[in-house]
């Protein structure tokens, strides 16, 4: 039996984050990816229902306050990362991220060996291949935006509808920050040099692909596949977008929880 | 008060279909469209006619920065103005102006300047405009949600690089410099007038307040639209206890003037579709990058100039047909006297001390560039330099005296020479 849905929020460089914890038995972060998360998501509650699920805002995100704009450089993304997770209780645990999320999912596994148990990544973002470029997520006609975000375009429609009533200028405001968080840390190319860092992660891998993602090549699973010093298996989940949770909730959860019960 | 004359230096030759074959004039315009053998003569027409505006006795030259851009030929604005230096002798030089945040470290924009600066005999106005999206965060690749930042760090770097009399260590944020020392230093003291192109953001006005810098308007779509931003400027100044000096304040304003207004209408007719029609053609994807409108402007729903196209592009409100362009006051055209007149009406209006004249726009050729600036110097100018003669001008370059200054050689092409 799940439990009801918490909110608390935690304090990253005098800035706060929400973290929402929800579930039954041992912990399994999540880290959001592009836009973050204005609202609570189906993929969630399939997770809660066999572990307690911890979501921890990323600084800039919905939820995460204007963190990011005391952010200045790599170094500081990944401690502000490292602070958020060990203050929402997730040390040691399962750790999984999407998109922006995932990215620093993977640093913090490689840079702090043992902070994270089994890992999950789904389109992690911070390579680039010049054959075969990243698409540029900022440099877009609003109406695209959708359609290259997941694969069913009212899937992210419904994830950004404003709360009717809401009414206000701060929902459309909170959004815009979410891509300037991930601008902040990401622009111009999307990449971090993040590879250089890959093979410290001794951490079991699950990379899990949309098959119509639009944001992130395939081909970047198997560089990531390669890199990772510790077991990588790569999986593609048909029907999903760069968001592939947003797609395909009931997949994507599966795959995760399959993949940190392999290791218990 | 003081007439201006702006070069945007757009490239003349875009095809006739290139709205309907090409997404954006800026950013990823297509290099096939650039022919360096005709932008050869345009580079030398256009400074042709800011020497010849120089001659007719405007009180300064306006030169701009752009990056990528098929309608802004002056990714270095610096180099134009040097050899405007050379060939003219009393004008200002205002370049309006060197986007701070895009260059490493910013100390390169205090030695350009104070070269321009000591070149001219203190003739240079420093602008210092943050950049569009376009060029800073795009065609650059800067990073959006630092760009104002280092922009406002990288202006005390170069303040105090102008006006520190040893060398000195620079601790900031996003730049460290063990040894700042710029050689030249500028002939004006402390330093050159500082003026800031900006939009409609409350806190450039309150900053420019603070800093006592001249605050700019550089809008294409002339005195209408640009009312409403000009009185939140001045009632800004009100709540700050600013006074309502009008050198506070530059505007642009496109003008067309001939014989008649039939003549001007049938004469700038073309430039002028031209320049909305072409010009303005800017992808929308690239109209905006996440970060680079404050949180508190967007509170206060002000949006940039290309995002202002791209909205008015979708309720279809831009003018590109002739008729529409005037109604709506983004050309002025006429007689000299029905110009002048309404330029008076401008400049009281939107209490703006400094206008700065496009009287070259789109494709508009050297003739006809060169008839318009000479109608307006002989017959326009003497209407309006008598208004806000109560009020000082305390942002206006301090040259050094004429007689103290070098004489510049008359230029003699080596053939010549040889004879």
């Amino acid at each position: 039996m799940a439990s009801e849905l918490e909110t608390f929020s935690v304090d990253i460089n005098g800035f706060s984050s929400r973290v929402w914890k929800k579930g039954v038995g041992p912990p399994l972060g999540f880290l959001a990816g592009f836009g973050g998360l204005p609202r609570w998501i189906p993929f969630l509650d399939v997770l809660a229902r066999e572990r307690t699920v911890i979501v921890p805002s990323l600084p800039g995100f919905p939820g995460g306050a204007r963190g990011h704009t005391v952010l200045d450089s790599h170094l500081d993304w990944v401690l502000a990362v490292r602070h958020l997770l060990q203050k929402a209780g997730l040390d040691g645990a399962d750790l999984a991220g999407s998109s922006v999320g995932a990215s620093f999912a993977a640093e913090t596994t490689a840079i702090w060996p043992g902070s994270v148990r089994r890992l999950v990544l789904i389109a992690p973002w911070g390579l680039f291949d010049e054959k075969e470029p990243m698409t540029d997520p900022w440099a877009q006609r609003a109406p695209e935006v959708p359609a290259l975000l997941c694969a069913d375009p009212e899937r992210w429609n419904q994830l950004k509808a404003e709360p009717e009533g809401a009414n206000s200028p701060e929902w459309p405001i909170e959004q815009t920050r979410a891509n300037e968080a991930a601008a902040r840390a990401f622009w111009p190319l999307g990449n971090t040099r993040l590879e250089k860092r890959l093979p410290l992660i001794a951490a079991p891998t699950l990379l899990i692909w949309g098959a119509e993602d639009r944001i992130m090549p395939r081909s970047y699973a198997d560089r990531f596949a390669a890199a990772i010093a510790g077991e990588a298996r790569i999986t593609t989940i048909a029907g999903a977008g760069h968001l592939a949770e947003l797609d395909k909730p009931d997949e994507i959860a599966s795959a995760i929880l399959r993949w940190i019960k392999e290791g218990s | 008060m003081k007439l201006m004359w702006f070069h945007l230096m757009p490239y003349t030759e875009l095809p006739d279909d290139f709205r309907e074959k090409h997404p954006s004039v800026w950013v990823d315009i297509h290099s096939s469209l650039f022919d360096p053998r005709r932008a050869h003569h345009m580079y030398n027409d256009f400074m042709d006619e800011l020497e010849f505006a120089a001659e007719c006795g405007f009180d300064a030259v306006c030169v701009n920065e752009h990056h990528s851009n098929g309608y802004g030929l002056m990714p270095s604005p610096n180099l134009i103005a040097s050899a405007l230096a050379r060939r003219t002798s009393d004008t200002a030089l205002c370049v309006m102006g060197n986007s701070l945040a895009l260059y490493n470290p910013p100390t390169r924009v205090a030695e350009e300047f104070a070269m321009i600066d000591v070149i001219s005999g203190g003739r240079l106005i420093a602008g210092f405009p943050v950049g569009t999206p376009m060029d800073t965060c795009f065609a650059f690749g800067q990073n959006p949600s630092t760009l104002r930042d280092r922009y406002y760090e990288a202006h005390d770097l170069v303040l105090r690089a102008w006006t520190e009399t040893n060398t000195f260590a620079f601790n900031g944020r996003f730049n460290q410099q063990r040894y700042v020392n710029i050689w030249p230093r500028p002939v004006q003291k402390p330093h050159p007038p500082i003026w800031i192109p900006g939009g409609g953001s409350i806190e450039t006005w309150r900053w420019c307040a603070e800093m006592d810098h001249v605050y700019a308007y550089l809008s294409y779509f002339g005195y209408q639209a640009g009312q409403a931003t000009m009185d939140g400027f001045w009632a800004e100044m009100d709540r700050l206890g600013k006074d309502r000096n009008p050198y506070r304040a530059g505007f642009l304003q496109f003008v067309g003037i001939a014989e008649s207004r039939e003549e001007a209408y049938r004469l700038y007719r073309e430039p002028a579709e031209y320049f909305y029609g072409r010009c303005l053609h800017v992808d929308p994807r690239f109209a905006n990058a996440p970060g680079y409108t404050s949180e508190a402007t967007q509170r206060a729903g002000v949006v940039g100039q290309v995002a202002q196209v791209a909205r008015m592009r979708r309720f279809d409100t831009l003018a590109r047909e002739m008729d529409a362009i005037v109604e709506k006051g983004y050309v002025i055209i006429g007689s000299p006297d029905e110009v002048a007149a309404q330029l008076r009406e401008v400049a009281v209006n939107l209490n703006v001390g400094h206008l700065m004249m496009l009287l070259q726009f789109g494709n508009m050729g050297k003739e006809l560039a060169k008839y318009n600036t000479k109608l307006f110097a002989e017959k326009v100018m003497p209407q309006l330099t008598d208004l806000f003669s109560e009020w000082e001008d305390r942002w206006w370059p301090q040259p050094m005296d004429r007689d103290a200054r070098a004489s510049l050689t008359p230029f003699q092409p080596a053939a010549m020479a040889a004879e």
